[in-house]
């Protein structure tokens, strides 16, 4: 049946056939040659072969940080996720028409891969009481409660507290409308018009998601910190 | 001249660039005046640093492998 189909899709760009299993095509020198279903079956082999490694080649290049994006995303989850988005890219690859927009392309997959999961964990999406969220200032909080009384640079010394793992979690704790914006803008470096197309919504939309996003990430930043310690002076 | 509020409040997006002229021009106005919102636009800055280098540089050779194997059967 594939065999059928492939050797009429081919037939229609380049040639003829009729019912004893050949067909007639033009060769590179524009004259017409006949091709038996072997011949055609090979044809379909390598064109699978070739397709298989330009698309390798292409993914790999983006593995890193598809990973990064992903661990940001639904964390543990991370790998189950690029591999989903593997999948899904390689159905797709064929729709990929410039190799340079492959990074943007492929996280536009991962970012529906990873909205899949957290549907599936039924955790998200979920709004926030914004209310409370845009008053609060990270800035003015630190210098209000002054965790580190002999720091010279209290502030950058609050963030010095958190490693990779801690963003990682914090992330995790906001809903998934604000934290792809957040991650996919200042973490990816991603314009807010790439991503309101990625994330398929409004770019009024995005921008207000992202505002904010930046405020409730402030705001679980200084929970998460109380929470696990990170305010003591000689927690690291 | 705006308020402190209405400065800090549109602080991140001056720093994008997403504000419009009157806005970004308000905000330069009313930074210029207001030590403290110095102190939260240098801090915002910083934030935006932090979080941009929040990457994870390398991807696990054993991770990779596994990606890559992944490919290979796909």
């Amino acid at each position: 049946m594939v065999k059928t189909v492939f050797r009429c899709c081919l037939i229609a760009s380049t040639g003829r056939c009729n019912n004893d299993g050949w067909e007639n095509v033009f060769n590179d020198r524009g004259r017409w040659i006949h091709r038996t279903d072997g011949a055609i079956e090979t044809l379909r082999q390598s064109a699978i072969i070739e397709k298989k490694e330009r698309f390798r080649e292409t993914a790999s290049a983006h593995l890193t940080r598809l990973y990064s994006t992903a661990r940001h995303f639904v964390g543990d989850e991370a790998e189950d996720a690029v591999q989903d988005t593997l999948m899904k890219a390689y159905e797709n690859f064929d729709h990929l028409q410039d190799d340079h927009a492959a990074g943007a392309w492929l996280t536009s997959i991962l970012v529906n891969c990873c909205r899949d999961r957290g549907r599936a964990r039924a955790r998200q999406p979920r709004e926030v009481s914004i209310e409370k969220v845009e008053e609060f200032s990270l800035y003015r909080k630190i210098a209000h409660e002054d965790p580190f009384p002999y720091s010279d640079s209290l502030h950058l010394d609050f963030l010095k507290r958190f490693g990779r793992e801690d963003v990682t979690e914090v992330l995790l704790s906001m809903p998934e409308m604000y934290r792809v914006p957040l991650v996919l803008v200042h973490m990816e470096g991603y314009s807010t018009k790439e991503v309101a197309r990625m994330t398929d919504v409004p770019l009024g939309t995005l921008l207000a998601r992202l505002h904010r996003g930046r405020k409730l990430f402030e705001k679980k930043m200084w929970e998460y910190a109380e929470a696990n310690g990170l305010l003591k002076e000689d927690v690291r | 001249m705006i308020s402190c509020a209405d400065a800090v409040k549109q602080l991140w997006e001056y720093l994008d660039g997403t504000v419009g002229v009157a806005d970004r021009d308000a905000i330069q106005e009313h930074l210029s005046l207001c030590q403290r919102c110095c102190g939260e636009a240098e801090f915002a800055g910083e934030f935006r640093n932090f979080l941009a280098s929040q990457h994870y540089e390398d991807l696990h050779p054993a991770i990779r492998q596994r990606l890559s194997t992944f490919m290979e059967g796909l």
